[in-house]
């Protein structure tokens, strides 16, 4: 009850500090407000980033084809080869004999099934081969090379090469906006300990009085780290309005994807709803931060 | 046990300026207490450690059985909600009602408002200043002034009250009214009183023990003393 007067005391505190500073309030406002815009860029763009790129490493599919007089034992051979190549994902690998392949094919497709029908194991030019995913799509290039370098490999194919230098070039931006972000954070932090100081400043006298007449350090610090947590709070306004409209309008707009139906965005739903939670929640743990280091630094308490 | 002790005290301050050298004093539950000192003798020194606001350098000084050189920074507010404390400033707070300004100890303790509010008329009923509840600090004279702060000293209900020159910046028929608040204080609560001063008149009048240091020792201790100044020694 007594904690819960206190807190209340300092809400009201904390609030009344924000409009009495209100220039330098706006403008740490101000700064975590494009600062979370950007945080919430940098998010909406590395869970794509993530989502598709996932998606399309899934569907990426290297298929090796081996040579028609490779026996049996060769071709175990080759399999321990392919599966101990760091980039192969090991529980991916699938062999598949022509004849396999050719029912595949006939399954398919009813050309193929008119075509393909007289062919029999003597006949089938089709080759026997392993199908394999690899784990970082960035290397798919040098995992390729280094499987067609093995004996009895006759030719390595995998997807288009325009996606995976695209998914290069994804991560590279999401790398450079997370490193951003960071320094947005870093300077809203150090804006929000200027605004501080300067109400710290400003109350002195008050702390002063308060430390004489027997108020706690709880007491005298809550306050200063409130108007930081609202600091926050108010600046993260604009950003979860721009994640919640901003978001739906580009997947509506897009119909869903980029350029190529390939890159696939996230439905909106429930995922503005997280990512806004989590922007909200940076908001104020910055602010707290930013206040709590300035409460320490200009407090002495 | 006593209420106040100071035991060989030394209090030298980080630009080598020894304030107390060697301090002994007791002080009982219930006395009134005068310190006087030609200028920097050390009397605020002493009466600072009294409420940590100073850490003595050596010695032991304990107030109400806490001992103030041992008490961390984060518990200070422990012994200060102990004890009050009166300036010569005031230290009020100018945007605040009297109310408001009595209220704040509590108020930052987190005391229910019924409470407070109770508390915060029986200590400006105990000053005399019950119809200027609703005033602002600079709507009074400097002698109301005062009265709110020595309600606010009081409205804890502390067992001892720190008065470092009250009357010092007031004339001396207000004095006069401060002195007989503070004296109504001691008598009816028993609240201890320790009121550092240099005025000459108040001190021969009210007849209280009068305690004299002299760079930072002291010289002489009576109990109904008269004021003495350098000539006496
Ligand atoms: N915070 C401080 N830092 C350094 N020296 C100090 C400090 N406070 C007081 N002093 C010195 O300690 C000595 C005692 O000071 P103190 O304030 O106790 O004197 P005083 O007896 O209260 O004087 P006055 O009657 O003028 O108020 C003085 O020499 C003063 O300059
Ligand atoms: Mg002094």
């Amino acid at each position: 009850m007594k904690a819960f007067r206190i807190l209340l005391r300092s809400i009201n505190d904390g609030l009344r500090s924000i409009f009495r500073n209100f220039s330098l309030s706006t403008a740490s406002i101000l700064c975590s407000t494009i600062t979370l815009i950007l945080v919430a860029v940098a998010m909406v763009l590395s869970a794509n980033v993530d989502n598709f790129t996932k998606k399309i490493e899934d569907d990426m599919t290297i298929v090796v084809f081996l040579d028609s007089k490779a026996t049996s034992e060769e071709v175990e051979i080759i399999r321990n080869k392919i599966d101990n190549i760091a980039n192969v994902d090991e529980d991916e690998t699938i062999y598949k004999t022509k004849a396999e392949v050719k029912m595949e094919m006939q399954n398919e497709s009813a050309i193929f099934n008119t075509v393909m029908g007289d062919w029999d194991e003597e006949t089938n030019p089709l080759k026997d081969t392993f199908q394999l995913k690899v784990k970082d799509i960035e290397q798919i290039n040098e995992t390729a090379k280094e499987i067609e370098n093995i004996d009895k490999v006759s030719t390595v194919r995998y997807g288009e090469g325009l996606v995976e230098k695209m998914v290069g070039a994804f991560k590279w931006i999401e790398r450079i906006a997370y490193g951003a972000v960071l320094a947005l954070i870093l300077v809203t932090i150090f804006l929000i300990i200027n605004t501080i100081k300067l109400t710290i400043f400003s109350r002195q006298r008050e702390i002063s009085i308060m430390r004489l007449v027997g108020a706690s350090n709880f007491v005298i610090k809550t306050p200063f780290i409130i108007e930081g947590m609202f600091l926050g709070l108010i600046g993260s306004i604009i950003p979860v309005l721009v994640v919640l409209f901003g978001y739906t309008t580009l997947y509506d707009m897009t119909h869903g994807y980029l350029f190529s139906p390939i890159i696939q965005l996230i439905k909106p739903t429930p995922f503005i709803y997280y990512t806004s939670a989590i922007l909200v929640v940076i908001a104020m743990i910055v602010g707290m931060i930013g206040s709590a280091r300035a409460a320490r630094k200009y407090l002495k308490v | 046990m006593k209420f106040i002790k100071i035991e060989d005290c030394y209090k030298v301050y980080k630009n080598g300026v020894t304030a107390t050298a060697g301090l002994n004093l007791e002080i009982a539950k219930g006395e009134f207490v005068f310190i006087i000192g030609a200028t920097g003798c050390g009397k605020s020194t002493l009466i600072k450690m009294l409420y940590r606001e100073e850490k003595p350098t050596k010695g032991k000084v304990i107030v109400g059985g806490i001992d103030v050189a041992k008490l961390r920074n984060s518990k200070v507010y422990k012994l200060r909600r102990k004890l009050g404390i009166v300036f010569q400033d005031f230290k009020l707070l100018p945007k605040l009602t009297v109310y408001d300004n009595v209220a704040f100890p509590l108020n930052s303790m987190g005391a229910k408002k019924s409470e407070v509010k109770a508390r915060v008329v029986k200590a400006l009923e105990l000053v005399g200043l019950k119809e200027k509840i609703r005033s602002y600090p600079n709507e009074l004279s400097a002698g109301m002034q005062q009265r709110v702060c020595i309600a606010r000293a009081m409205v804890n209900g502390p067992k001892l009250l720190i008065c470092d020159e009250p009357t010092g910046n007031l004339d001396p028929e207000t004095s006069k009214e401060i002195m007989n608040v503070l004296d109504g204080i001691n008598k009816e609560l028993g609240t201890t009183i320790v009121m550092v001063t240099h005025d000459k008149d108040i001190v021969n009048r009210m007849k209280k023990r009068v305690v004299l240091l002299e760079n930072g020792v002291l010289v002489s201790d009576e109990l109904k003393g008269k004021y003495k100044a350098h000539e006496s020694i």
